[in-house]
């Protein structure tokens, strides 16, 4: 496998509700800002764009086809999308570049989850004959994960507060956070249950936004003079979706992920997790077997805003960074899908 | 359709409404629970699984010897919701739960009526209630209940002996749908009688409706350009089929029109003329309603009629310079 260089990444603020701007609006400035990182003009620059989004969050059908309009794609481009999250579209711009048939990628996610109600619409992704109809949402799973794991003493309620407590403080340091500040864990263990044994803060808010970020050959990044971290190694798996056949104390498909990317290689400095739920944080540090030495979820991870269909990219995107910022040496991002972090992807990065 | 300066939203409705087929593993099961029994599978390893699945979900091999499984088990386990969402299947606070039923060795989703949270604990003893009608759907076990409730057996025997092939499976999702920016701006000058369309500040193309960039170059288009009421007929069909809710009455003609000054067409209706008058660079302009009907819409515009000005050479419409000019 080659090296891929990330060269550029953007985020817009995680919003509750980004109110009158439509999906065009939303991705256009993050576009304008990692051109600006690049030193290119516009996705005419790159020979592969990818997109990752889901129509059912804002209930307009092929939004992501008129999110085009937001590249200049004339002359035609070769442009890809998938309904996930834009850690997906990394994956394949990576593939692109992996076969030889890219140099360089521009990889988009963006959703607007505030016209609907989210935790509903994602219940239409679940089995159609036997979960769907019954409108079981996704805050629903989540509780039910939480209970095995504190009712077998896998987890404690002060632990989930420990991580949203860490969350919201990490989150001050960043300005794109939608929940941030100082709270202490005595605090939010006195708040009422919400969805049981979930409380409202163990849920990752509602938010709206997009991301962007480019990737390319190492010697590209070269010919463009811009400092950039490489991915070493991304591997995603899925678990069934036969939920009652899963293991919800532990995350099988991350642990297969993580090796197959390699995360056991070295010591990991940064890492940023998806973990929509709070006790899903600490499914996912055992899963990729991080020491007390990795700084986990330096931005406040999804707990601080989760912009659904970008999140995943976002933390690709926050470990990057911080490696060219030279926060560290060697991290690891994972992007999460579906039900009780059913399906899973690592990546694993270096800075240079 | 509220307003406030910049944001115009409305609720609506999508209505999915699929019908699926279910093959013969998922449908035995729903034809199970249209009489009011419950099946599993046995799995590659012997184990049966709840819900039935067509293939294992550990070997991928192809299942099919089904088991009977009761229609009561344990709670493995739960999450309350004290705050119903109006799709949940019931209105009051309830349960959601992995039930192990006997006879099956994985627990399936279900939710459970148990009145209250305190009632609720992992490793409770819960059956099925049946619903009174049953349909071959999942909603034909209306919720589970503690074992010990005592349940009117009232039921109502589905005669129907055709096994399940195929279920209605409608979803309808409500949305707020908000009009992006630059659509706000320009459905708030269409309720003036205006047409503004938006300029691209690279190719200096004009765009109505303008939907906040330019396609071709990929930047937002800021500049507002007002547009006349004129337009040039780049291409059109006359439509002869009933559209369903449509109250127009076939035959009519629907057009690409580009107003003068603008780049790109939109469609509109064409009337006032014959049907078979219409042609290619005919020259056209709007014909508004009255003005205490407009409201944020392109139905502002009744329709566009035919004008006494030479037609536009073919070769000329839809490569207009630059900037419209």
């Amino acid at each position: 496998m080659r090296d891929v260089a990330i060269v550029a990444f953007a985020q817009s603020d995680c919003v509750r509700d980004a109110g009158a701007r439509n999906e065009v609006e939303l991705i256009m400035p993050v576009l304008q800002e990692v051109y600006k990182q690049t030193g290119i003009n516009s996705a005419q620059d790159v020979d592969f764009t990818c997109s990752g989004s889901c129509d059912y969050q804002q209930g307009a059908a092929f939004a992501f086809v008129a999110g085009v309009d937001a590249l200049g794609a004339v002359p035609p481009i070769k442009e890809s999308h998938v309904e996930m999250d834009a850690a997906w579209a990394l994956y394949e711009s990576w593939l692109k570049i992996q076969m030889g048939q890219a140099e360089s990628a521009l990889i988009y996610g963006f959703g607007k989850s505030s016209p609907g109600e989210l935790p509903i619409v994602l219940s239409q992704q679940l089995d159609p004959y036997y979960l769907a109809p019954l409108w079981v949402d996704t805050i629903a799973f989540a509780a039910m994960q939480a209970r095995v794991m504190l009712e077998q003493g896998l987890i404690t309620e002060a632990e989930m507060a420990e991580v949203v407590a860490r969350s919201r403080q990490n989150a001050s340091n960043n300005p794109h956070a939608q929940l941030k500040g100082d709270v202490s864990v005595d605090e939010l263990l006195a708040e009422p249950e919400y969805e049981s044994p979930l409380r409202r803060h163990d849920c990752c808010p509602i938010s709206d936004g997009a991301c962007a970020m480019i990737i390319c050959t190492v010697e590209k990044a070269k010919e463009w003079g811009k400092p950039y971290a490489v991915i070493k190694g991304i591997d995603h798996r899925i678990e069934t979706h036969h939920i009652g056949s899963r293991d919800l104390t532990q995350s099988i498909s991350t642990k297969q992920a993580a090796e197959a990317a390699g995360v056991a290689q070295g010591p990991v400095d940064i890492a940023e997790l998806y973990a929509p739920f709070s006790h899903q944080e600490i499914i996912l540090r055992r899963a990729l077997n991080l020491s007390d030495d990795t700084k986990v979820n330096p931005s406040g991870g999804v707990l601080a805003g989760n912009v659904m269909m970008a999140s995943g990219l976002s933390r690709i995107g926050e470990v990057a960074m911080r490696l060219i910022n030279g926060e560290g040496k060697r991290g690891v991002a994972h992007a999460t899908s579906g039900p009780c972090l059913q399906q899973n992807l690592v990546t694993v990065l270096e800075a240079q | 359709m509220s307003s406030s300066a910049e944001i115009l939203s409305q609720a609506f409705t999508l209505g999915y409404t699929y019908t699926r087929s279910t093959g013969p593993i998922v449908g035995q099961f729903l034809t199970a629970l249209r009489d009011r029994k419950m099946v599993g599978i046995k799995g590659s390893d012997g184990k049966v699984l709840m819900p039935p699945v067509e293939f294992d979900p550990v070997s991928a091999q192809a299942l099919s010897e089904f088991v009977d499984v009761a229609d009561c088990g344990v709670v493995q386990t739960w999450s309350w919701v004290s705050e119903p969402r109006k799709a949940h299947p019931s209105d009051k606070p309830f349960a959601w739960a992995l039930i192990k039923l006997d006879g099956a060795d994985t627990p399936m989703l279900h939710w459970v009526d148990a009145g209250d949270a305190a009632q609720m604990s992992t490793g409770m003893r819960v059956k099925a209630r049946w619903a009174e009608k049953t349909q071959g759907l999942i909603s034909d076990i209306n919720g589970f209940v503690p074992e010990a409730t005592t349940l009117s057996e009232d039921y109502q025997t589905n005669e129907a002996e055709e096994p399940i092939t195929g279920i209605d499976s409608p979803s309808y999702l409500t949305y707020n749908f908000t009009a992006g920016g630059a659509t706000a701006r320009y459905l708030a000058e269409l309720k003036k009688g205006k047409l503004v369309g938006q300029r691209c500040p690279s190719c200096e193309n004009v765009y109505i409706p303008p939907r906040g960039s330019c396609a071709a170059c990929g930047v937002a288009t800021t500049d507002e350009v007002e547009l006349t009421n004129k337009a040039t007929v780049e291409s059109f069909t006359i439509v002869y089929i009933p559209i369903p809710n449509n109250p127009i009455k076939p035959p009519y003609v629907i057009a690409n029109l580009v107003l003068d000054g603008a780049n790109i067409s939109f469609l509109h209706l064409l009337s006032e003329c014959k049907n078979e008058d219409v042609r290619i660079g005919m020259r056209v302009e709007a014909v508004w309603k009255p003005e205490e009907e407009w409201g944020y819409a392109m139905e502002n515009i009744q329709y566009f009629k035919p004008i006494d000005e030479p037609d536009v050479p073919v070769e000329e419409i839809g490569k207009l310079k630059k900037g419209g000019r």
